[in-house]
């Protein structure tokens, strides 16, 4: 038997939110994200019912067909949803699925990244996003089993630091039918390995450069921070990302938060949230101002 | 879980109270050595004798044809093992799809290793096509290794007419009874078998023990070699309480053998009362050419697993083919060979009694059982109506199998 935390139990035997939802109201949205399949042995159809006004989820139920995990997971992930604003639900990582059910055994991991990627579903239903624009789905067939890309491999081998093929095996089940792809699993890891360690020498060499004429001053005018934000990406940031082939622009600035748009190789490149966190955010702050947090757009 | 409902006879069973018992005294009063020369050893030797004796005559076989070994699949591979090394000129093997990884596995190692093996498929009631036996067999077959009955289902094998066509090529004929000894009679005096295995914890005797039946004047290489226990054909020093224990359990099951009827009767009730009562649930197997303690039934649009863990939550013991009870990600090969659809194949539960089974017991899983098949429905999303990609999916892998 497998050894299930009491939460995973509590959430198997008791399950929250289960079902689909029925009605809204006006101002009011109802998408499903479905992922799963009959073959693998685990599916879910994960319910949001999203306030348009405010973009917050304010309901989210779920149909789960699978194991006491996956039940346990489709659970916690509809109780994390709940009174989240979109923006930050698409952040959820399978992880914090995890996490909130004080773990799971790491050959049920891919239970809570089916419950991620229902919801990354949702989500792209919600924004009329269509599926097959994902990408995933322009990635290269890797496990011809079970159907996975090396997109998604590389990407929950970033989410989850795995440096094992048997621990891709867990999370997204890829290799663990004829286990033919795991050589390639194997390539993937690697290369993200790789990709992981140029991030970091990116980051030291950044870190290197002295700027004298950036001192950082903890006042700041909105126009003050905006025009530094803008002259540190442009001077230090963009020619050290373009050596590389990548890129990044300035998006926007609101508070704290600095919008960036990652161009050329930045863009699917399996590192990009480490290129984000590591590099542009670590001198961001150095050079700018410690508070400042980077995302994406 | 001392209270516990125990349907998994399959997989293991309960040590008859006579049975440990008789073992006792070989774990603290008679501990000697059955090979040395004086009479503390000489008592001990005795007692082997005896327990070779009792196995024999389960399964109507000669004391000499008994090799002990430490378990069912030490059996099946030292039968293997035997028959290959007896015909170091042929290399092809038949076998089945759904034999038990004792032997499964050792095939695939040996396939590395140069040899032909031929993998009999089953229909999808569990049984095998004799036609393809006969097609895959030739002058350079030495094995033909098949399971008596499958341990999933309970599907029997037509075991004498497999020998016979075995024996027509002249072919070693071993056959894994793991889960047939006890359960239905055996004569090996005039069959065709000349290799067969047994497990003693598969018998009410506890694990670690084991024999293999060794047709008289079958040519025999030992898988384990040492001393010159059994004479000569498994080295190693005789583990005397678990021989004892197989000895009378061996006894215990012949005597029992009578009794059978009752736990058919018992099987016939729980199984008849599951598919008669909860919709949407099927028979995975023959339903007759089957042991008489082994029911496997397939839940559909659930997952074996939760079905498992809701019933242990009532104290009741049971198995499932589903991948997520394994970490294999691959639910059972067994029930994969016998073609169901996957909505079938992820939800199957298998139900095996023992002579220990009692009607309250069943009417207890028959109670409870309902409630958490619709508990379970009512979570899945695989009925409804808008979740016609997943019956596509069904749709899709049903045409291909």
């Amino acid at each position: 038997m497998w050894d299930y935390t009491e939460k995973v139990m509590e959430h198997f035997h008791h399950p929250r939110n289960q079902g689909a939802i029925a009605e809204c109201e006006t101002g009011e949205k109802i998408v499903t994200g479905e992922v799963g399949s009959i073959a693998c042995g685990d599916a879910l159809r994960l319910h949001l019912k999203i306030d348009e006004a405010t973009q917050t989820i304010k309901d989210a139920r779920f149909q789960t067909f699978g194991c006491a995990s996956a039940i346990a997971s489709s659970s916690a992930l509809t109780e994390l949803l709940k009174g989240k604003n979109l923006e930050d639900a698409a952040r959820l990582t399978n992880r914090e699925i995890a996490d909130f059910l004080g773990g799971l055994p790491e050959e049920k991991m891919h239970c809570s990244v089916m419950g991620q990627e229902a919801l990354e579903a949702a989500i792209h239903t919600y924004k009329g996003i269509p599926l097959y624009n994902h990408d995933e789905d322009e990635g290269n067939l890797i496990c011809s089993c079970f159907g996975i890309t090396d997109t998604k491999i590389k990407r929950i081998i970033v989410d989850n630091n795995l440096t094992e093929a048997e621990q891709v095996t867990n999370y997204v089940k890829a290799g663990g039918g004829c286990g033919t792809c795991l050589t390639s699993i194997d390539d993937i890891l690697a290369e993200v390995a790789l990709e992981k360690q140029q991030d970091i020498e990116l980051a030291t060499e950044l870190r290197a450069i002295k700027s004298p004429a950036y001192t950082v001053i903890p006042q700041l005018t909105n126009l003050q921070k905006i025009s530094r934000i803008q002259q540190v990406l442009e001077q230090e940031v963009r020619p050290i990302l373009m050596e590389d082939g990548g890129d990044v622009e300035l998006f926007d600035v609101e508070g704290d938060t600095v919008k960036v748009l990652l161009k050329g190789a930045c863009v699917g490149c399996s590192s990009s949230s480490a290129t984000l966190e590591i590099a542009i955010q670590a001198t961001l702050r150095d050079r700018v101002l410690p508070s400042l947090v980077v995302e994406a757009v | 879980m001392n209270d516990c409902i125990y349907l998994d006879n399959n997989a293991t069973t309960q040590v008859d109270e006579e049975v440990a018992a008789a073992m006792m005294p070989y774990l603290t009063r008679y501990y000697g050595n059955p090979s040395s020369m004086h009479t503390f050893g000489g008592q001990v030797k005795g007692a082997v004798q005896q327990a070779r004796e009792q196995i024999a005559a389960l399964l109507g076989a000669e004391t000499s044809e008994i090799v002990f070994t430490s378990c069912g699949t030490e059996s099946d591979n030292a039968a293997i093992w035997a028959a290959l090394k007896a015909q170091p000129n042929k290399r092809h093997i038949v076998t089945t799809q759904v034999e038990h990884p004792a032997v499964l596995n050792v095939c695939k190692l040996l396939e590395k290793q140069g040899y032909k093996v031929t993998y009999l498929s089953v229909n999808g009631q569990g049984q095998l096509d004799l036609d393809e036996l006969e097609a895959a067999m030739t002058g350079d077959t030495a094995l033909v290794s098949v399971m008596y009955a499958n341990n999933e289902t309970g599907v029997v094998f037509p075991i004498d007419r497999i020998g016979e066509i075995a024996k027509a090529y002249g072919a070693t004929f071993h056959v894994d009874a793991v889960q047939v000894a006890g359960k239905i009679p055996l004569n090996l005096k005039n069959s065709t078998i000349d290799l067969l295995a047994i497990s003693g914890h598969k018998l009410h005797a506890p694990k670690g023990i084991g024999a293999l039946y060794v047709r008289r004047g079958t040519r025999f290489r030992p898988f384990l070699v040492g001393g010159h226990q059994e004479r000569g054909r498994r080295g190693g020093t005789e583990n005397v309480p678990g021989i004892v224990a197989l000895g009378k359990a061996a006894e215990l099951a012949q005597q029992h053998l009578g009794d059978v009827d009752r736990e058919r009767q018992l099987r016939d009730r729980l199984e008849r009362t599951i598919l008669t009562t909860i919709p949407n649930t099927v028979l995975n197997g023959h339903p007759s050419d089957r042991l008489p303690n082994t029911t496997n039934i397939g839940f559909k649009y659930i997952e074996g697993e939760a079905i498992l863990l809701s019933l242990n939550q009532y104290g009741i013991c049971a198995s499932s083919g589903s991948a997520c009870t394994s970490g294999s990600l691959e639910p059972s090969h067994v029930l994969r060979a016998l073609g169901l659809p996957y909505s079938v194949l992820h939800g199957s539960i298998r139900f095996s009694l023992s002579r220990y089974t009692t009607d309250t017991e069943i009417d207890r899983v028959l109670e409870v059982l309902p409630g958490i098949i619709d508990r379970l429905r009512a979570l899945s999303p695989f009925d409804s109506d808008e979740a016609g990609w997943l019956q596509d999916q069904e749709k899709v892998l049903v045409a291909s199998v």
